[in-house]
């Protein structure tokens, strides 16, 4: 089944175009990654996805439901959950209360089990409940801010470079949990990232966008091999 | 010291009635960035509400202070919210996503409509009414001099304080408090977790005028008069206060309320009364000085 359909989407801040008709697909059960250069357009169209900024044309399908002019809450009520660029904690409230935040649109009643099955992913997290999100180590706001998108039960996860500024033990253990997800929770994630190598290896498909546009896509696989790729995204050159 | 002491009560029940306004201000800017000039205004249709409350229940014949006092307390609450709830959804949403300006230039706009709506709907004369709590203690008499204490006073202070202390645990332990401080910090990422943002700023005006309205229910029962003119001053000093404590900080826009409160309580006593509202300003701008941020105020760089 298709969790995600994105048909001819264009969006803009203001003037400033920044997707040119972006057409995406993501099963269900997949693990999508979507690569690119900086300002080639992957943060926007994430955001695009909830509804900010709103694609001006196109159709945004989620589960098969026409949610292109959605509200973003609405958007996120129905199941996607976003673990935007930056992190975006609430910083000056505690770990848990982040995690709180995160579970708005999930049903109370899940409240603890998610809590508990969050904190078996990043026990890092239950030692640090209390502390204000401002006060964690980089590594740490990362875990969090994938655990708050976890914590809404979401069917569709978008995380927006999720290893980005971390040590290479850290989007290790990132990209294990990515997998992890996926596999155990049955969640099917939509990741963009920098780190092509990592992200093509755990991802079942890929995207390769440039200025706006989708120029590439494959198996993880192919897309690693793909010459073109190669010398674009992975070997140093950026 | 029974001087001191008298100063010191009638500062405090003064500054509750500013910190209870200011709250609104430090909210609204909070969360949407904006000042609300029309807030002043909010708490003037209170005092308005709640003098027309008495009077109806005068011709009721509900004469038992407690009661009425509850009574008018409510009906000011629910009725001036409904008030502050209208002003976001006519003149503030529609501007959310338009420049400052618009949007201060129709606060202040608001704030002339409303003036000039009550004084056309109630008349411009001042409205007198008969004192509902009366007596008091007295206590240090020294000769001439005794320290009151009125149970007015008391009945503000009370009451005040118990608003204070619920609306604290509501920010701070409910999922309605934390939505509205997830929204303060980043009205996006609110939205992204599922909250209806638009629904929240709705809610932080409702609070904002319920909470000024008691302020204004206060003010009328310590005064005794108003006329639609009252929520200019008194909008500037709890403004004034809202900064003081650090915008957007509601812990700081109670205690600029107080401070406020006291400094023109002991200053109109000890110093000049003509001069208390310079003495304010002076204060405002030297604690802005050395602490731009007002005293509880969040600076606004944090660790990304
Ligand atoms: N808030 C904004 N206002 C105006 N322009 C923006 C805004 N955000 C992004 N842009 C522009 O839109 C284009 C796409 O930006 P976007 O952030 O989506 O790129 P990206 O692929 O995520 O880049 P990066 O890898 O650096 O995160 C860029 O040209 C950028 O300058
Ligand atoms: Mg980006």
């Amino acid at each position: 089944m298709t969790v995600l359909r994105v048909m001819d989407v264009h969006a803009a801040y203001g003037p400033i175009k920044a997707l040119h008709g972006v057409d995406v697909e993501v099963v269900e059960g997949e693990i999508v990654a979507l690569i690119g250069a900086n300002g080639a357009g992957k943060s926007t169209l994430l955001m695009t996805i909830c509804g900010n900024p709103r694609a001006s044309r196109g159709r945004i399908e989620f589960l098969g439901e026409d949610i292109t002019h959605l509200p973003t809450h609405e958007i996120v009520r129905r199941g996607v959950a976003q673990a935007p660029e930056g992190r975006r904690l609430f910083s000056f409230m505690s770990v848990v209360e982040n995690l709180q935040m995160g579970a708005v649109s999930a049903d109370p009643r899940h409240f603890d089990e998610d809590l508990e099955r969050v904190f078996t992913l990043y026990p890092i997290l239950r030692e640090r409940r209390d502390q204000r999100g401002g006060t964690l180590s980089g590594g740490e706001q990362q875990m969090l801010a994938i655990a708050r998108a976890l914590m809404g039960r979401p069917k569709l996860l978008l995380l927006d470079e999720p290893s980005l500024g971390l040590a290479p033990l850290l989007v290790k253990q990132i990209f294990g949990v990515i997998r992890e997800i996926n596999t155990r929770d049955r969640v099917t994630v939509f990741l963009v990232e920098q780190n092509a190598h990592h992200a093509l290896r755990v991802a079942h498909r890929g995207y390769v966008m440039a200025n706006g546009r989708i120029v590439l896509q494959g198996t993880g696989r192919n897309l690693l091999a793909d010459a073109e790729v190669r010398r674009a995204y992975l070997d140093g050159g950026r | 010291m029974g001087y001191f002491l008298q100063q010191l009560i009638n500062g405090l029940t003064l500054g509750m009635i500013y910190g209870l306004i200011a709250i609104g201000y430090t909210m609204v800017y909070g969360i949407i960035g904006m000042i609300n000039f029309a807030h002043g205004e909010i708490f003037m249709i209170g005092a308005f509400i709640a003098f027309i409350a008495f009077l109806a229940l005068g011709l009721i014949g509900i004469g038992w202070v407690p009661l009425a006092l509850l009574i008018v307390l409510v009906a000011t609450m629910l009725l001036t919210s409904a008030y502050g709830w209208a002003l976001e959804r006519v003149a503030y949403r529609p501007l959310r996503h338009s420049p400052r300006l618009a949007a201060l230039i129709t606060a202040i706009g608001m704030s002339i409509f409303l003036q000039n709506y009550v004084q056309l709907l109630q008349g411009a004369r001042v409205k007198p009414l008969q004192p509902v709590v009366t007596g008091g203690v007295r206590f240090f008499e020294t000769g001439e001099f005794a320290v009151a204490f009125s149970f007015l006073q008391m009945v503000i202070i009370v009451i005040t304080l118990g608003l204070m202390l619920g609306f604290t645990l509501l920010i701070n332990r409910t999922a309605l408090g934390r939505a509205q401080r997830a929204c303060q910090q980043d009205l996006g990422m609110a939205s992204l977790v599922g909250i209806n943002v638009d629904r929240t700023i709705a809610l932080t005006f409702v609070l904002g005028a319920s909470l000024a309205s008691v302020a204004g229910l206060m003010f009328l029962l310590n005064y005794g008069v108003i006329d639609f003119y009252i929520g200019f001053q008194a909008g500037i000093k709890a403004f004034t206060a809202a900064v003081l404590g650090g915008i957007g900080s509601i812990p700081g826009a109670m205690l600029g309320g107080l401070l406020i409160g006291l400094i023109e309580a002991f200053w109109s006593a000890y110093f000049s009364v003509e001069y208390k509202d310079v003495a304010t300003f002076a204060i405002l701008i030297l604690v802005l000085i050395f602490r731009p941020t007002g005293l509880l105020g969040k600076p606004d760089v944090e660790k990304v």
